[in-house]
């Protein structure tokens, strides 16, 4: 120790640590880039070994096959209309719950706090079965229909409606304002609907956006619960259209099986490169003050 | 409603008398606390009630019923704890329960031992870290059903990314996916690459919470660098690791789609977890509902012990800071 010089020690120990992070990258991005340069390989690049790191002439035809081998375009449509009625009922729900939570007087208020709380500890896997059934059995008694609702949107997209998790988040953001801008607003006879869209809403949009954020990236990679509640190729959502290709392409031709995985994960590539400071600061804030 | 706007801001004493004077019913009850409260509350708690609630209530039922597939013709005949016992007499659930505990500690420990050391680098003054830390939470939100079938590709014995680099240190690889053994390991390999990141941000967080001059007056002290880790950062860290290992092991728990894509559970049981045993019971070939139902339960009330533990630490946290 003492034959180095301070800025010796410093040197090596930023060398290290450099080391360090080159690692992390790579071990975390080696997965991300082999299945992008193995998307654009032929069969027999596939089947070589040791493989090859970047595919000489780019296969972009992989994506095609991909395109045509399942509906992917049906996929997309599907997990669309999923995440943009799913994350959005999520988002208003837990919304209006939070502000109702964090500003309104009601008697057994904390009652009704706790009762959605406790929603938190039963998790969507522990109650898939009475949902299923639910939506296969006793939808039609309850409103008289003709048919059930298996294989439909709504069959999807209601189980997940509410949001335990998003009313706490919020209600937490909306309940760390500066009160003395509320209370001008109640004095100056501002209803709740001007109070909440006009001042809580805009001071609270980091967390409200962050939440939806978290709300559209779990609507988008759902796979348990439409798994179960879709029968036919034209109702699955993308994770599980994938899951399809994968067992059409027999195991074997890579290349295709991973142009169909690009497709999955791109959407949630792009939403993360412009959004990445909202995910990460939401996430950690709701972490480390909740 | 809309005439209170402009009239406010110029003459708010004259606003306010004009609209106490054209109050109509509907103004009146909007100006009710109560009812908006109920308006607003209203949609969130009946979802929940009705797919949350309700449907917990309902396993209770089902799991205390013989209700294979006639279900749908709703004969359902109640046999008492019969499901109950028929599992925790079945040698597979045995399997499935150690599955579980095997996967819940390897996957937790070596996500935050990984996260860690990652936000350990990530808190120093580098060149790059903003980048480092983006890309190392990206596999966080990417799909697990998209995850797991890149990674069946990466355990290719002969041909996939991971047997390249053993074939380096001259180690064949395993049988990834065919193996009873090596398919729960491959498993906890991909859940831990897909959530290290998760732990490392939220370390970092942590980390960064921890005021500067604690280390100084550890310096002051003569604390060498891993003394100063030993007595500053990990007690300083011991909440919020608190809060991550309770998050982890309740996300352990319903971890499904990765183990789908890659394995459907086996081979031979080999990679089925509690959750998994849930919809194999309930969804595959078995298809019986009771029995699915009263698995079901067990992953409950495990996920609530978990629960009430954490209920019960924070509680004496809040106690013991007064």
């Amino acid at each position: 120790m003492d034959r180095l010089s301070q800025s010796q020690q410093q040197r090596i120990s930023s060398a290290v640590s450099y080391l360090g992070l080159a690692l992390v990258v790579i071990i975390i991005g080696l997965p991300m880039f082999w299945m992008l340069s193995s998307s654009l390989k032929t069969l027999g690049q596939i089947y070589t070994f040791p493989p090859r790191w970047i595919p000489s002439n780019p296969q972009w035809s992989n994506y095609q096959e991909a395109w045509n081998a399942v509906p992917f375009g049906r996929f997309y449509v599907n997990s669309i209309i999923i995440t943009f009625f799913g994350a959005g009922l999520q988002i208003i729900n837990g919304t209006l719950c939070a502000y109702a939570f964090a500003f309104l007087k009601f008697p057994f208020k904390n009652v009704l706090f706790l009762l959605v709380l406790a929603a938190l500890m039963v998790p969507g896997e522990v109650v898939i079965l009475p949902n299923f059934l639910f939506f296969g059995n006793k939808v039609r008694e309850w409103f008289n229909l003709d048919t059930n609702w298996i294989n439909t949107y709504q069959a999807i997209v209601l189980p997940g409606a509410a949001t335990a998790f998003g009313t706490f988040l919020m209600r937490q953001g909306f309940m760390g304002l500066p009160r003395d801008v509320l209370d001008a607003a109640k004095v100056d006879g501002a209803g709740h609907m001007r109070t909440m869209f006009g001042i809580v809403l805009p001071m609270a949009k980091p967390i409200v956006i962050t939440f939806a954020l978290i709300s559209i990236v779990n609507k988008w990679n759902d796979y348990l619960w439409p798994l179960i509640v879709t029968r036919t190729v034209e109702m699955r959502p993308i994770t599980v259209g994938v899951r399809l290709l994968y067992d059409a392409e027999g195991n074997n031709n890579w290349g295709v099986i991973m142009a169909g995985t690009t497709f999955v994960v791109l959407p949630l590539i792009i939403v993360y490169i412009f959004a990445q400071r909202f995910i990460i600061d939401g996430l950690t804030a709701g972490a480390t003050k909740g | 409603m809309e005439s209170t706007t402009g009239t406010l801001e110029t003459a708010p004493y004259q606003g306010q008398q004009y609209e106490t004077a054209k109050l109509s019913w509907r103004d009146k009850l909007a100006s009710k606390e109560w009812v908006i409260f109920l308006l607003f509350v209203t949609p969130n708690l009946v979802f929940l009630l009705l797919f949350t609630y309700w449907p917990l209530w309902e396993n209770i039922r089902l799991s205390v019923q013989r209700t294979d597939l006639l279900a749908f013709t709703g004969t359902n005949e109640f046999v008492g704890l019969a499901n109950f016992e028929y599992i925790f007499s079945n040698r597979t659930f045995k399997l499935v329960l150690r599955n579980t505990l095997v996967f819940l500690v390897a996957s937790v420990s070596l996500t935050m031992l990984s996260g860690l050391l990652i936000s350990l680098l990530l808190n120093q003054k580098l060149k790059g870290r903003t980048a480092v830390r983006a890309i190392v939470f990206a596999p966080t939100l990417l799909s697990g059903a998209a995850i797991g079938i890149v990674w069946a590709y990466i355990f290719d014995p002969r041909y996939g990314l991971l047997a390249q680099i053993l074939d380096w240190f001259w180690i064949p690889s395993p049988h990834w996916l065919d193996r009873p053994e090596w398919s729960l390991p491959a498993i906890i390999i991909v859940y831990v690459w897909k959530n290290l990141g998760f732990a490392a941000v939220i370390f970092l967080a942590g980390l960064q919470a921890i005021p500067q001059d604690l280390y100084d007056a550890a310096k002051i002290d003569g604390a060498n660098a891993w003394w100063r880790f030993k007595s500053v950062t990990l007690p300083m860290l011991s909440p919020i690791s608190f809060f991550l290992f309770i998050t982890s092991i309740l996300a352990t728990f319903q971890a499904f789609d990765i183990i789908q894509v890659m394995t459907d559970g086996g081979p031979a049981f080999g990679s089925t977890t509690l959750v998994y045993y849930v919809y194999q019971q309930g969804f595959g070939e078995a298809a019986n509902f009771g029995r699915s139902a009263a698995a079901a339960i067990v992953l409950f009330i495990a996920m609530l012990v978990v629960t009430i533990v954490q209920l019960r630490f924070t509680e004496r946290k809040v106690h013991y800071d007064g």
